[in-house]
């Protein structure tokens, strides 16, 4: 099949699926007249049942914590599958960082750029470590806190050399601690049924402030080990990609190295 | 339906539709101009600044949750791994 | 404006699976299909707004102010940071077909050799 031919065999397809599209989606209520009963109702009654003021994060890991349990092991399948695609290949070899670090000619890393990554590390781990451990009072959660906890983790590669990063986040370190947050999450919901109550019941006091810290129970324990997860997960795929792209080297023919 | 309840946050309804209508036309170009650039690492480039432009809408849908989540994924950890993967596929075609 | 944020979404699905069919690099196929997930995220957000409304953070305004609705953003919210670990392991994926058969055109790479 011709790429012009394909391009119009997808035309005709695409237009057929925007209008059936477009028809289902002029049945809605139309943007902005939000009629349903359940966002209102949840809106209502969440804040006096969990003593949490975000309502999302409430959502999230109370009403819904179940499914929020299986989306993170959605992303703890995907780091691994990250780590076992990216594995050492037959007819490879892995090179230590210090023998490649001494081979490569690349432009040092511009000043400008490694001041700004110094100054932003340490506010980047403390608003990480915030934004974890404040899900039920603000927008905030285990999943963004995570993420900006790893981005803080970059922030030291592109400050300093692959060798720092290496030293602050060795794999087998980061392999423990996503493992500890993705059983934990787990392990709560177990508690729960080795309480006699169901699983991921809130069995933990609910505190007497709406939406300070130490209120609503479990929402803000899960929140924290999500967090912990989410940061070693995406710490781990990246230490991946660098390995595979610094350290990787094919051996030719003969061994050579290329 | 109409705002009982005047919070320190509300803004005049019809200025929120205009904010509204601007940053939909603006993600709608974000996403053409993603689309029709072919050369990869400046189609990076591009996908940080989509990744920028959706972050706002989403706060102009008020879900500033979702705003995080997508300013710190879309816009720093996805382009940095697709770099990661360009420069491994470029050091091999060397 | 009623219906204005749905035709986006539709433009958006649109424009990235002609991305996805006419690619001719796998980066460019991957970036293409970020572009059709993000139009996921727009419709559900779309879908739960309601004029005039706050956030639903009840902190600082009372309770009973009207409020978007919560249940999608929850939805929207664990759904970009999954996604973004999908694409890393397709990345994975596009990078170990580099290895093995030495192009990264979607369309030389039709054919499956054990």
């Amino acid at each position: 099949m011709t790429p012009g031919l394909r391009r119009w065999v997808f035309l005709a397809g695409m237009a057929g699926l925007a209008a059936f599209y477009l028809w289902g989606l002029h049945g809605l209520p139309g943007f902005g007249r939000y009629p349903g009963p359940y966002g209102d109702l949840i809106n209502r009654i969440a804040v006096s049942q969990t003593n949490a003021t975000g309502v999302v994060s409430a959502v999230n890991f109370e009403y819904r914590g179940f499914d929020t349990l299986g989306e993170e092991f959605i992303l703890f399948a995907a780091a691994t599958g990250v780590a076992t695609v990216l594995r050492r290949l037959r007819g490879e070899r892995e090179g230590s960082a210090e023998d490649e670090a001494a081979g490569r000619d690349v432009p040092p890393t511009s000043d400008a750029v490694r001041q700004v990554a110094l100054l932003l590390t340490g506010p980047a781990l403390v608003m990480g470590w915030y934004l974890a451990s404040h899900a039920q009072t603000s927008p905030s959660g285990g999943f963004q806190g995570g993420v900006v906890l790893a981005t803080a983790f970059i922030l030291i590669y592109l400050a300093g050399q692959f060798l720092a990063f290496e030293r602050f986040s060795p794999v087998d370190v980061t392999d423990a601690v996503e493992a500890v947050g993705a059983g934990g999450f787990a392990a709560i919901g177990l508690a729960g049924v080795a309480m006699g109550l169901s699983f991921l019941t809130n069995f933990l006091g609910l505190g007497t402030i709406p939406g300070a810290v130490s209120s609503s129970g479990t929402i803000a324990l899960i929140s924290f080990f999500v967090g912990m997860e989410v940061a070693a997960a995406f710490v781990l795929i990246v230490s991946e990609m660098l390995d595979q792209a610094l350290l990787l080297r094919a051996t030719g023919p003969g061994g050579r190295s290329r | 339906m109409t705002l009982a309840v005047v919070t320190p946050y509300t803004v005049p309804a019809g200025l929120m539709d205009v904010l509204q209508a601007v940053l939909l036309v603006l993600v709608a170009l974000g996403a053409t101009a993603v689309v029709l650039t072919r050369a990869p690492v400046r189609q990076v480039i591009v996908l940080s600044v989509y990744g920028l432009l959706l972050a706002l809408l989403f706060l102009a849908f008020q879900a500033p949750d979702v705003t995080l989540s997508e300013l710190t994924v879309g816009a720093i950890v996805l382009p940095l791994l697709l770099l990661l993967g360009l420069a491994k596929v470029r050091s091999r075609e060397k | 404006m009623h219906i204005f944020p749905f035709i986006v979404v539709v433009w958006i699905l649109a424009v990235g699976l002609y991305g996805v069919v006419t690619s001719r690099h796998l980066m460019h196929l991957i970036m293409c299909l970020i572009v059709v997930q993000s139009s996921t995220y727009v419709l559900l957000l779309a879908v739960g707004y309601r004029t005039g409304a706050v956030a639903p953070y009840f902190f600082d305004v009372p309770v009973h102010t009207p409020a978007v609705d919560p249940v999608v953003q929850a939805l929207t919210l664990t759904d970009v940071v999954v996604e973004a670990a999908v694409t890393a392991l397709l990345l994975a994926f596009a990078i170990q077909a580099h290895k093995r058969f030495g192009t990264l055109d979607p369309q030389q790479l039709v054919q499956l050799k054990g």
